[in-house]
């Protein structure tokens, strides 16, 4: 077991772990944010998707070794400021009814907030392209198109 | 109405009540509606003091809080939402002024704690409206005898009761102990449609914000004091045996805690794997790839697809017993001079929820079990749990979280059995989480549907003579261990005599085949395969006519029906008249069964790398009565992804007794890329019979887009799943 010091949405935690413990067992067990979910354990699904210094990354792939205290991590609840929902991806994903199951939603917006940190104004190519690593069950698809076009359009607005 | 009794004790938790509360619900016994009032000082206790024998769908306490609950778990389906607005609707709260609960399978609350078969709003419909209405009456009335006002001057609107000539308001909370003092009225009157606010509405479900919070708790995310986490080595070569293993190198791994053998129950289906326990799933994970572990294969690695195929072409020859026989088929097929025969096929495939099964128990030195899961089933758990383990039903408590998707996996509980067993074994807070492997490699799987397709036109080009014999294994005989093999299993022929074309000379057949692989419901069941071959051949004789398939179809439904309806709207949406640029090509198909009804017309193109895109896809579902047109669409939207990945994706294969796939790079489901644009009409003419939203939307896609490629290529495709990179 090693020591080591993360900055999960801000803060600074220490964990105890074995080197190649995936970040997702991490955030879940360790830090006890569950919002991060397990879907495939082999970086093919997206669901574990969290940011490190604001770029999308699997975290089931993630080892905690590979992680310095300087790297800023945000999952799912770190996204939002405050306890109310305030990120315009989220209020999108509300407004256009995305979610149906909802396991892979976490995955899907940390994707959808990475791709428009990139790229302000998506086509549907950009879309398909940047969210294909994250795959939905219940098929949203759709809907997480729209919902990326009309965050991007609030996005311009402000 | 019988007098409540205060002094007698049941097993009724409320937590968070804190004063006085008037509760509403369903007695199952007697199937009418019961109610209660609870008394503060009870209430404090958390443990209900009442003879309480009824669902408690309404709680409304004095301090104005209401709580719904839920008994159909929620799935992604919805139920979350429009379960509670069917009480909703009547009580007159709007959806901000109650708070959700979902039922745990308690016994009392009656066996209809489950989400399938496309079920949950036809089931709760009435029920729920009643006991909407019911609470609204009572609390009218108590409003009247407090204002001493004829209860005709009064109505409801937003939890109040106002009183129209003066403008007096009473909250409901203030209602309680009036109301529940109150004899239930035996006929509420239920509101009239065009008076709905809530029903028919697309109002925004209550689950979306926990979900893109991160904050729904699902099955996964249970976490306990002390808790340990498990993962179980199981044989992927059905029927094995386990011979014995070597647990050395796993107990050295860090962390773990123990190695024990555990066993995994699905219907008459049993195996025993090896769990490795530990203070970390990681740890638990490491320890189980460290375990050497052998097998008795029992004979059973030599099974594989290629045999099992070639036998089911075998079995058909049979003759099979009777689904259905209309006319003379025989004679009418044997004297027709424009005959068809073709062999459709259909895979294995897996259910591949995103979250895969998992399950939370906690037996505790008092002997009382805790189980924290996603299920689609509480009600079956806390029967057979129970009665599997010898505790009492009043001992286990069921933890109903969300589920990350069901499709019929979650109506097994043999994850559930297999988390409870090592609970019993180890008296830790244990959680169970399955691999994404096991999830894939260890079924149930739906089965594979074989059909011996035959029909025949005539001079006229009508269709004289049909005939779909379903050669098949059977999902039952993994749930019954008396199933009758020699009997028809209605289940695997499903709906292939119940559509509505007017044939003057049908035949359906069954031949069973045996199978020692679990399998089970998949979202839409059989009719996920037999739809294909039964509307895809329907296609084939529509050309062999000369006909459209559009008009071969209609000219079949020469009296009205939902069908025809359905067909017509169909035709109208997609433009079916409006003639197609060169290399596109459009199919249509329908089907009809238990769950519902729906249709597609599918547009393809053909690239000219001789691949074929899906362009457009066209989608009606016929309701009768619709609850949450937005809800409706996202599960239309949903089954049509399903179901192409069904058609062109994936498929379980098995070679050496074993699933040759494991996770989504070898089975995979469709992607963001690969959606076409989707466009769904709903029929909700106000038809006397509500029919199902979740699964009706899945069947026709397959044979429509098949029927599409044909149109588009000349190909015609009889097996599934088909590449549409490289068809052509």
């Amino acid at each position: 077991m090693t020591k080591y010091t993360l900055t999960i949405n801000g803060k600074k935690t220490q964990v105890e772990a074995e080197p190649d413990t995936p970040m997702l067992w991490v955030i879940r067990d360790y830090v006890g944010l569950k919002g991060t979910k397990f879907g495939c354990g082999m970086g093919l699904c997206g669901a574990c998707t969290i940011h490190l210094d604001g770029q999308a990354i699997r975290s089931c792939q993630t080892p905690i070794s590979s992680v310095k205290a300087t790297n800023k991590i945000t999952t799912i609840e770190g996204i939002s400021a405050g306890i109310n929902i305030d990120h315009v991806v989220q209020k999108a994903w509300i407004e256009e009814q995305v979610p149906q199951c909802g396991y892979c939603q976490s995955g899907q917006i940390m994707s959808a907030v990475a791709l428009l940190k990139s790229n302000p104004n998506p086509t549907d190519d950009d879309i398909d392209t940047f969210m294909s690593g994250n795959i939905c069950r219940c098929g949203t698809y759709v809907r997480i198109r729209k919902a990326i076009h009309s965050a991007a359009s609030e996005m311009k607005k402000k | 109405m019988e007098k409540n009794n205060i002094n007698r004790r049941n097993f009724l938790r409320f937590t968070g009540i804190s004063g006085m509360a008037f509760v509403l619900g369903i007695s199952h016994s007697s199937a009418s509606i019961e109610k209660t009032l609870i008394e503060p000082t009870e209430a404090s206790t958390l443990l209900l003091s009442q003879p309480f024998n009824f669902t408690p769908y309404i709680i409304i306490e004095n301090t104005g809080k209401i709580t719904l609950y839920n008994s159909k778990p929620e799935i992604g389906q919805g139920t979350y939402q429009s379960i509670p607005a069917l009480i909703a609707e009547e009580l007159e709260i709007s959806p901000e002024q109650y708070t959700v609960l979902q039922t745990n399978g308690e016994i009392k609350f009656g066996g209809a704690q489950f989400a399938g078969g496309s079920m949950s709003v036809r089931m709760s419909y009435t029920e729920m409206r009643k006991a909407g209405a019911t609470a609204k009456e009572m609390l009218l009335t108590a409003a009247s005898q407090q204002w001493n006002v004829p209860v005709s001057e009064c109505f409801a609107e937003k939890a109040q009761i106002i009183h129209k000539p003066s403008g007096k308001k009473l909250g409901y909370g203030a209602l309680v102990e009036t109301a529940s003092k109150l004899e239930v009225p035996k006929n509420p009157t239920l509101k009239e449609a065009k008076d709905f606010k809530i029903l028919g509405k697309s109002v925004k479900r209550q689950d979306v914000p926990l979900k893109v919070k991160g904050q729904a708790i699902f099955g996964i995310d249970a976490e306990l004091p002390n808790m340990v986490y498990a993962s179980v080595e199981r044989c992927p070569v059905f029927g094995a045996t386990l011979k014995d293993y070597d647990k050395t190198a796993t107990l050295k791994i860090a962390g773990v805690q123990e190695v024990l053998e555990v066993e995994r129950v699905f219907g008459v289906y049993k195996s025993v794997g090896v769990a490795v326990v530990a203070k970390n799933y990681w740890a638990a994970l490491q320890g189980r790839k460290a375990l050497k572990v052998n097998w008795n294969y029992q004979g059973k690695d030599t099974f594989n697809s290629q045999e099992y195929t070639k036998s089911l072409h075998e079995l058909s020859k049979k003759e099979g017993v009777i689904d259905a026989n209309v006319g003379n088929f025989e004679e009418s097929f044997g004297s027709a001079s424009k005959k068809l025969e073709a062999f459709y096929e259909t895979p294995f495939v897996s259910h591949s929820p995103m979250e895969a099964m998992n399950c939370t128990a906690f037996w505790n030195a008092e002997n009382k079990l805790d189980i924290w899961t996603s299920t689609q089933v509480p009600s079956d758990v806390m029967r057979e749990i129970p009665t599997r383990f010898g505790i009492k039903a009043e001992d286990v408590t069921l933890h109903t979280n969300f589920s990350g998707g069901g499709f019929g996996r979650r109506l097994a509980i043999d994850f559930i059995i297999e988390a409870v067993n090592l609970a019993k074994a180890i008296k830790k807070p244990v959680k169970l989480i399955w691999t994404r492997e096991d999830d894939t490699q260890l079924g149930p799987f739906r089965p594979p549907t074989f059909s011996a397709m035959k029909g025949a036109v005539g001079s006229d080009g009508k269709l004289i003579a049909f005939q779909h014999k379903v050669i098949s294994p059977t999902i039952m005989s993994f749930l019954n261990p008396n199933n009758d093999k020699t009997k028809l299993d209605g289940t695997m022929t499903e709906g292939i005599s119940h559509q509505k074309y007017e044939i003057p000379n049908m035949k359906n057949l069954f031949v069973y085949s045996d199978i020692h692989v679990p399998m089970f419901w998949w979202r839409s069941v059989t009719s996920s395969t037999l739809a294909f071959s039964h509307e895809c051949f329907i296609d084939e004789l529509a050309h062999s006519a000369g006909k459209d398939p559009m008009v071969f179809r209609l000219e079949m439904l020469t009296k009205d029906s939902d069908t025809k309806r359905l067909l017509q709207k169909l035709k109208e949406v997609s433009k079916w008249d409006s003639a197609l640029p060169k290399g596109k090509g459009r199919g249509v198909a329908q089907w009809e069964f238990f769950a519902g009804l729906g249709g597609h017309v599918v547009e393809v193109s053909k690239l000219s790398d001789n691949s074929v895109k899906i362009e457009k896809i066209y989608a009606v579902i016929d309701l009768g009565t619709v609850v949450n047109p937005d809800t409706v669409k996202a599960q239309m939207e949903g089954a049509i992804v399903m179901a192409i990945t069904a058609a062109i994706k994936n498929g379980i294969t098995f070679a050496g007794g074993k699933a040759e796939q494991s996770n989504f790079h070898d089975n995979p489901v469709l992607r963001i890329n690969e959606v076409p644009k989707i466009e769904v009409h709903i029929l909700a003419e106000g038809g006397k019979e509500i029919k199902g939203v979740g699964e009706p939307g899945l069947p026709p896609v397959a044979p429509a887009l098949a029927n599409a490629i044909f149109a588009a290529t000349g190909k015609r495709v009889r097996k599934m799943p088909f590449d549409i990179d490289k068809l052509v």
